[in-house]
């Protein structure tokens, strides 16, 4: 059985580490951590809003879809809210599994539908204060493109 | 009774995180609620006019306008999220 962990802090995620991966069953472990990116100097911190319950609802929802669809062996997802530095970890996706193919797709794809299904939301800082990260189209397309049936006949 | 709940820029543009409503009987899909809201709180109408693109999630499961609410849902709006 596939085990899925899934946690939303508030805490820094730099000092989190797993445990799992030691057992000799994962040939592969792809690990996905999205920063703070400074846009060239315009940003100087990020606050991220969540729906608590519902997100750690469905952040386990999408690891339960991932799961379904290839043999893995664990996922460890952890999000950070409240307010981040540039440079530090929002986001962590970590899968394990037999090979490296199931493991390099389901963490894409796990990123993918976190990033338009799950109730987090972006405010920057900048020189002219707190503003709403508005949400691009292309998030949206690389979420679509697992849902495609083509994506599924190309594994 | 319905509990609203607001996320992001449209709570803040709404000025509340959540209202209790008993909507008619009438009022049986999110977008029917939403028109319905509107009419009742012109803050909340002007916050969904400033927020054309939204999501919305009835007892936490995402949902879509037509979807079906009900006495006792708690129904959330929001913008698009943008975590990750």
């Amino acid at each position: 059985m596939t085990r899925i962990d899934v946690a939303i802090t508030a805490e820094p995620l730099e000092s989190r580490l797993s445990s799992e991966g030691r057992d000799g069953r994962s040939g592969a472990e792809v690990r996905f951590s999205g920063r703070v990116r400074d846009e060239a100097g315009q940003v100087r911190a990020l606050f991220l809003e969540h729906y608590p319950g519902m997100t750690e609802r469905a952040l386990r929802r999408i690891g339960e879809h991932a799961r379904e669809r290839w043999p893995l062996n664990a996922i460890e997802m952890i999000h950070r809210v409240g307010e981040i530095r540039v440079g530090e970890e929002i986001v962590r996706v970590v899968v394990w599994a037999g090979h490296r193919q199931a493991a390099f797709e389901a963490c894409a794809f796990l990123m993918d539908v976190l990033k338009s299904q799950v109730p987090l939301w972006k405010k920057e800082l900048t020189d002219d204060g707190w503003h709403w990260v508005e949400a691009r189209e292309r998030d949206a397309e690389a979420a679509a493109r697992w849902m495609a049936p083509s994506s599924e006949g190309a594994r | 009774m319905i509990e609203v709940v607001f996320f992001a820029a449209l709570r803040e543009r709404v000025g509340e995180d959540s209202l209790r409503v008993t909507p008619p009987e009438t009022v049986t899909t999110v977008a029917a609620l939403c028109d319905w809201l509107g009419e009742q709180y012109p803050a909340v109408g002007r916050a969904l006019d400033a927020t054309p693109r939204r999501m919305v999630a009835i007892n936490e499961q995402l949902a879509e306008p037509h979807s079906a609410v009900a006495d006792g849902d708690t129904v959330a709006l929001f913008p698009p999220v943008t975590g990750g």
